[in-house]
């Protein structure tokens, strides 16, 4: 295991390294510079400000001092708000994308699960038919479209909840649904589905012929070997989520990364978008590993790591 | 019966363990209604091992699956019949009521070992649920219990096999410990599905043979369905040929062996390829089970009898008791045939209607 765990920490860092390349590669494809606006139109301020950021050495030493950057993870100061460092908004943007993330992927988890179990239970009866109508409707509007309608409805003519920021767990309701729906409504099919078919086994009739009670058989014998197909997507629908939070976020006015993040690609301020992406793709890294492992814990045929004698 | 004692070496009492009666099974799918067991009556005793054959969709497994309570709801119905487990009917039983007696006092041996396991859950897990959900025993009481069953059919290192996995065990292996975990809670009526269908043939032996153990240890009774006569040749003490959802023929081991009458077991025991003869080609029975959607009138095999007669066509054959075990529904076997016959070279007219309700009834 721990050599299983090592292997893919050297895997990780690899990608990350890529990924970090090809962001900079992008970055610096991209026309124009972070001091296009007007307050930098003095030739000597621009050329101290490039000095300053670095900006005027040849491409290959910035890359250095990029990857430099990366190694020691301290992006420097901003470009666009000289007085705060990547890192810092880094410290404040994150918690609450990350909230935003794991709240909305919990609700999806736990309400797809539900929803296709019961439907592959009462397969071809009421339920099934509502859930999986649900189904091709969350999966087909997307989360943009969903926020702003319940912003309109249920905020603005209901008033029910309140319709932006991010300041208590009321406010959390609405754009953890425009988020959650479309990843919840994947989960239910694949659940039902393979749900479906995992309750045609043979253990599944051995169970019962064990004399067991169905709820044991749904819980025990089923949904642990329905589970793997949503283990698998887990790790796409993770990224998913990831930037879905950027579009959620910046609709109902959540102070979280995605602001920083589609405001640096605007402005071209290259640490943030250097230190955003590769803390991203690290976190994401990071938890498509994770994936893995639940993967294995699941189901105990997948090996994570060779053993000798094992067949 | 006392016959059959000196016959065997085993214990076979007159207890009846299970009475099936008139049972009638069908499935409701979107081309209409199959009726896949269409009046199946058998009695097994303590101790004895039935024998169930026949070809694919004879109705054998639905059997099996009804008297364990496993037909598939909603699309299967018991549409007639009873079965009766020591005197307690199973078709009228609640499904929790149902859960008391599956696993605990019957219990089943799925046909692929490789299937039938839970491939997430360890051996012990799946060995030791039955007996934590049934019996009022603790979790160490049922992993003693549980080594002790693995030791019984034969599996070495009990104690660490039981944290491993399906996929650790070879298919014998596996089977065995399906076996384990049928006999876990000391059942009184094993049913076993076509147990060693899906095993190589080294290992049907050690198979079969654990089962004659377990048998003589336990004294259980087991209904054993198969479409291999030499499993049944093997194991079994009664036999029942089971055609188009009737059985045909039934009779000890020795009666279907030796003396069968059946047109249809005939047809089954010459098609089984033997070493003793010279010939090049197996002896198939020509032609196909009648279509089950509309089960013919008469008797099934009608069709591909070679020695169908004309009331064949139109009235199922009543049971000719042959001896006390051995029993046939053929018209070549039944005294009124002769006589139907004769009526019939008169015409066809008022026959079927006026003379052969009484032959129908018996």
């Amino acid at each position: 295991m721990t050599k299983y765990i090592i292997k893919r920490f050297l895997m990780m860092i690899a990608t990350i390294f890529i990924i970090a390349t090809l962001t900079f590669v992008l970055m610096h494809s991209i026309p124009g510079s972070p001091f296009d606006d007007e307050r930098t139109s003095n030739p000597t301020i621009q050329a101290n400000l490039e000095k300053f950021y670095k900006l005027d050495e040849p491409m290959h030493i910035q890359y250095l001092y990029y990857l430099k950057s990366i190694v020691t993870f301290d992006f420097g100061p901003s470009i666009k708000k000289p007085n705060e460092s990547v890192n810092e908004l880094l410290a404040r943007g994150f918690p609450i994308s990350f909230e935003l993330g794991m709240v909305t992927i919990l609700v999806a988890l736990l309400s797809g699960i539900i929803l296709g179990t019961l439907a592959a239970l009462r397969h071809n009866g009421i339920i099934d038919y509502l859930a999986m109508t649900f189904a091709v409707v969350g999966i087909s509007v997307p989360n943009f479209v969903l926020a702003t309608l319940l912003i309109q409805q249920v905020a603005v003519n209901l008033e029910w909840l309140p319709a932006a920021t991010w300041s208590s767990p009321l406010h959390m309701i609405l754009p953890t649904l425009a988020l959650a729906t479309g990843p919840t409504a994947i989960i239910a099919r694949l659940t039902r589905s393979s749900m479906l078919e995992v309750l045609t086994q043979d253990y599944i009739k051995m169970a019962r012929a064990k004399g067991l009670s169905p709820i044991r058989i749904v819980i025990r014998h089923a949904l642990r070997n329905a589970l793997m197909p949503v283990v698998t997507i887990m790790g796409t629908m993770l990224a998913g989520i990831l930037t879905g939070t950027f579009v959620i976020e910046k609709i109902f006015a959540i102070p979280g990364m995605g602001k920083y993040f589609v405001e640096s690609i605007n402005n071209r301020d290259y640490p943030v978008i250097m230190g955003s992406t590769v803390f991203y793709s690290a976190f994401l890294v990071f938890m498509l590993f994770l994936v893995d492992i639940i993967y294995g814990l699941l189901d105990p045929r997948i090996k994570l790591h060779r053993k000798e004698g094992d067949a | 019966m006392n016959e059959r004692k000196k016959k065997e070496k085993k214990m076979i009492t007159d207890e009846k363990v299970l009475q099936v009666n008139n049972l009638q099974v069908s499935f409701r799918t979107y081309g209409g209604e199959v009726e896949a067991v269409r009046g199946v009556d058998f009695d097994l005793y303590k101790g004895e091992t039935l024998a169930i054959v026949g070809e694919s969709g004879c109705g054998k497994s639905v059997t099996s699956n009804a008297i364990m309570g496993l037909i598939p709801q909603p699309s299967g119905i018991i549409k007639n019949g009873n079965i009766l487990f020591k005197g307690k009917d199973l078709t009228k039983m609640s499904k929790s009521q149902l859960r008391k007696i599956q696993g605990v006092d019957i219990s089943m041996i799925f046909q692929d070992p490789m299937t039938a396991l839970n491939p997430t859950l360890s051996i012990g897990e799946q060995l030791m649920e039955g007996l934590l959900t049934h019996k009022k025993i603790g979790k160490q009481e049922a992993k003693k219990k549980a080594i002790e069953m693995l030791k019984l059919v034969g599996i070495s290192n009990p104690e660490e096999r039981l944290k491993q996995f399906p996929h650790q065990f070879s298919g014998g292996m596996r089977q065995r410990i399906v076996i384990a975990i049928a006999l876990i809670c000391d059942p009184e009526l094993l049913i076993a599905d076509e147990p060693t269908t899906a095993l190589d043939v080294t290992i049907q032996a050690q198979i079969l043979e654990l089962f004659e153990e377990i048998q003589q240890r336990k004294e259980i009774s087991i209904i054993l369905i198969t479409h291999d006569l030499g499993v049944v040749a093997k194991i079994a003490d009664r036999i029942a040929v089971m055609y188009a959802g009737k059985i045909v023929e039934i009779g000890n081991k020795r009666e279907i062996f030796y003396t069968p009458e059946h047109p249809y077991t005939k047809g089954l025991l010459n098609s089984v390829p033997r070493l003793d003869l010279m010939e090049e080609e197996l002896q198939p029975i020509e032609g196909t089970p009648p279509d089950l959607f509309s089960p013919p009138k008469g008797c099934p095999f009608t069709a591909r009898c070679d020695y169908a007669m004309e009331v064949c066509d139109h009235v199922y054959p009543s049971t000719t008791k042959l001896s006390e075990a051995h029993g046939v529904n053929c018209w070549l076997q039944d005294d009124r045939a002769k006589v139907l016959l004769e009526e019939m070279t008169f015409g066809k007219e008022g026959i079927l209607s006026s003379s052969l309700p009484a032959a129908t009834d018996v």
